[in-house]
């Protein structure tokens, strides 16, 4: 019925609008104006008068050459093997992270591995413990899957107040590939799991030797021993060439560049789930342990930074996902929220993984506020940034999930605003 | 007299069969693990001390250590910066600046060692001996005010060290917040 409603207005001002290029939107100023002139008829333009680039001139493709802005973000930190690098969303299409361009948050460096000298050691409360390596993993049943993967620190800077200037820096500690692998629970029968077990610690091989404990169940649900991404193995900076992926849990859970899996019956309480991915709260006491990340949404297009050209016809797009499950609905809103419609979901929706959404709005030419609003299989809603800070405060740095505002000035320019 | 079913037996014992050949069937990858092997890269530590190491140290010697490996990034004495501060910020945990550090933050004195046997110095991990992570563990305690500076700090006596947030934790209550999906006249 509101999808109905939505192609019904969507035809309406698609008809209203009259002509509708790409040129409604200004990502930045890369996208050229000035090779306009020379393709307008009846010129004919000089690449179709002389022979263009050899077959497989690029064995190895890359994207155009104007698109070398599109590119991930990486914050000033301490040192240069320690910190994120953010990708670009305001500049993606569909729901597939590309994988060069997929975020990072490297604890000690990304390490080379030769996949020769790969292994992976499976021990502890197990009848067989077993020493892997990559042959003995691809040997194994593969399956692949979508799932998203997202920073549980993604949106915390803008926590307190409104400070990133686009959806890249606020939002783009996520992304969403297909992943190809080896589920968890194969590798775990083949070793045989003590009944008694109850956590499971990962341990990968970067030089941080980054270690995370998980609870026994999720193992044997839905984990993954990933070696491909996207169709092809994985980047050296993602994991290369085994990393754990934990479906709809904070990524640093989603151990990269995996050696050692330890069963025990107790978590080992590491570093990395005690002096940070803690929550802490007003009170001053920190949650532990808190995995998922819950349902949450952003508007890619308009977002902040980019400027409307048009007034009329401006389809706004963007993103949802949900660690719970999947996504039910999301709802669009343009007037800060006071009123909220149902956008369309694109595509397949597939559970823990990212969706398109998309929404026929027209710009009147004036101020407006635009949010999305995800609310998942469980029907859980995303919440309001109020409704975060009355509960958890502004200390906290991990599970910000809050309803994002962009403002859209007379002038067309779109900024991260509070509302 | 007594007649058996020849047919439920050969059934009983095919069903046997075929599940036992279920239970126990694998892929074959993988080599067995013999202990030693397991050692080498069984590094670890539990709250409990599993997987303490022999070896002891005190603050006395882990403070020439400190100042040689991680002074430099974690200031003289535990302050900071440029990287993360080690000591002090008790009692701040619930104020507009929470300082989080090993005195006022972690909850356990088996992290600390863990963390610097695999991770520290940041530019040569896995570099120090036993000996030498019980020291420096020992001084970072030290100067949080937790122990005093001539505890051997040990695989026995690391893990019975109580933090002062030891009981600071709380399990994930999520889902915690619930929003209304009002679609008009909403109070944003």
């Amino acid at each position: 019925m509101d999808n109905q409603k939505v192609n019904n207005s969507k035809r309406k001002l698609l008809a209203s609008a009259g002509a509708i290029g790409l040129g409604g939107l200004v990502p930045n100023s890369a996208i050229g104006q000035s090779s306009g002139s020379e393709n307008m008829p009846p010129n004919i333009p000089k690449w179709m008068k002389s022979l263009g680039e050899p077959v497989n001139w690029r064995s190895y493709g890359l994207p155009s050459e104007f698109e070398k802005h599109v590119v991930k973000f990486k914050r000033p930190s301490d040192q240069p093997t320690e910190g994120v690098s953010l990708t670009p969303l305001q500049d993606l299409h569909g729901t597939i992270t590309p994988s060069g361009l997929i975020f990072e948050r490297q604890h000690g460096g990304v390490p080379i591995i030769d996949p020769s000298q790969q292994r992976l050691m499976v021990h502890g409360m197990v009848k067989r413990p077993l020493l892997l390596d990559m042959n003995d993993i691809v040997r194994l049943p593969s399956i692949s899957r979508v799932y998203f993967l997202e920073c549980s620190g993604n949106t915390s800077r803008d926590w307190a107040k409104p400070v990133s200037k686009n959806v890249q820096q606020t939002h783009g500690l996520l992304s969403n590939c297909e992943w190809t692998g080896v589920l968890l629970s194969t590798l775990l029968d083949e070793v045989g799991v003590d009944p008694k077990a109850t956590w499971i610690l990962a341990e990968g091989s970067d030089a941080s030797a980054h270690t995370r404990s998980l609870p026994i169940g999720k193992c044997f649900e839905d984990a993954m021993l990933v070696y491909a991404q996207n169709g092809e193995m994985l980047r050296p900076e993602q994991g290369y060439p085994l990393r754990l992926i934990i479906p709809g849990w904070e990524g640093n859970v989603s151990v990269k560049w995996l050696r050692r899996l330890k069963v025990g019956d107790a978590p080992f309480y590491t570093r990395q789930e005690t002096s940070r991915y803690t929550d802490l709260m007003p009170d001053g006491k920190a949650r532990e342990f808190t995995f998922v990340m819950e349902a949450k949404s952003v508007i890619t297009k308009p977002s902040g930074g980019q400027k409307l050209l048009k007034q009329g016809f401006n389809e706004i797009s963007g993103l949802a996902w949900s660690g719970n499950g999947r996504i039910q609905r999301v709802d669009v809103s343009t007037d800060a929220g006071k009123t909220w419609r149902e956008a369309r979901i694109d595509g397949p929706v597939q559970t823990r993984a990212v969706v398109r959404f998309t929404y026929p709005w027209s710009w009147n030419g004036g101020p407006a506020i635009l949010q999305s609003r995800a609310v998942d299989e469980t029907g859980y809603v995303q919440p309001t940034r109020s409704q975060i800070i009355s509960l958890r405060g502004i200390n906290s740095r991990y599970h910000y999930n809050a309803i994002q505002s962009w403002g859209v000035n007379s002038n067309g320019e779109v900024s991260n605003v509070q509302a | 007299m007594f007649r058996p079913d020849f047919s439920k037996i050969l059934l009983a014992v095919l069903i046997s069969l075929s599940s036992s050949a279920l239970l126990a069937q694998t892929y074959g990858v993988g080599k067995t693990l013999t202990n030693k092997e397991i050692e080498g890269w069984n590094i670890d530590v539990r709250p409990d001390g599993q997987g303490l190491p022999k070896g002891s140290g005190s603050a006395v010697t882990g403070k020439p250590l400190y100042v040689q490996y991680c002074a430099a990034c974690h200031g003289q004495n535990g302050e900071g910066k440029p990287s993360n501060q080690l000591v002090g910020g008790r009692g701040s945990l619930n104020t507009a600046k929470p300082i989080m550090t090993v005195g006022s933050y972690w909850p356990y004195a088996t992290i600390v060692f863990d963390y610097i046997n695999r991770a520290m110095p940041f530019h040569a991990p896995q570099s120090l001996k036993p000996d030498e992570v019980y020291g420096i563990t020992a001084y970072l305690l030290y100067l949080n005010q937790i122990i005093p500076e001539n505890e051997i700090l040990d695989a026995k006596t690391l893990p019975k060290v109580v933090m002062p947030n030891r009981y600071g934790f709380i399990s994930d209550p999520r889902p915690d917040l619930h929003n209304n999906p009002c679609r008009d006249s909403c109070k944003p």
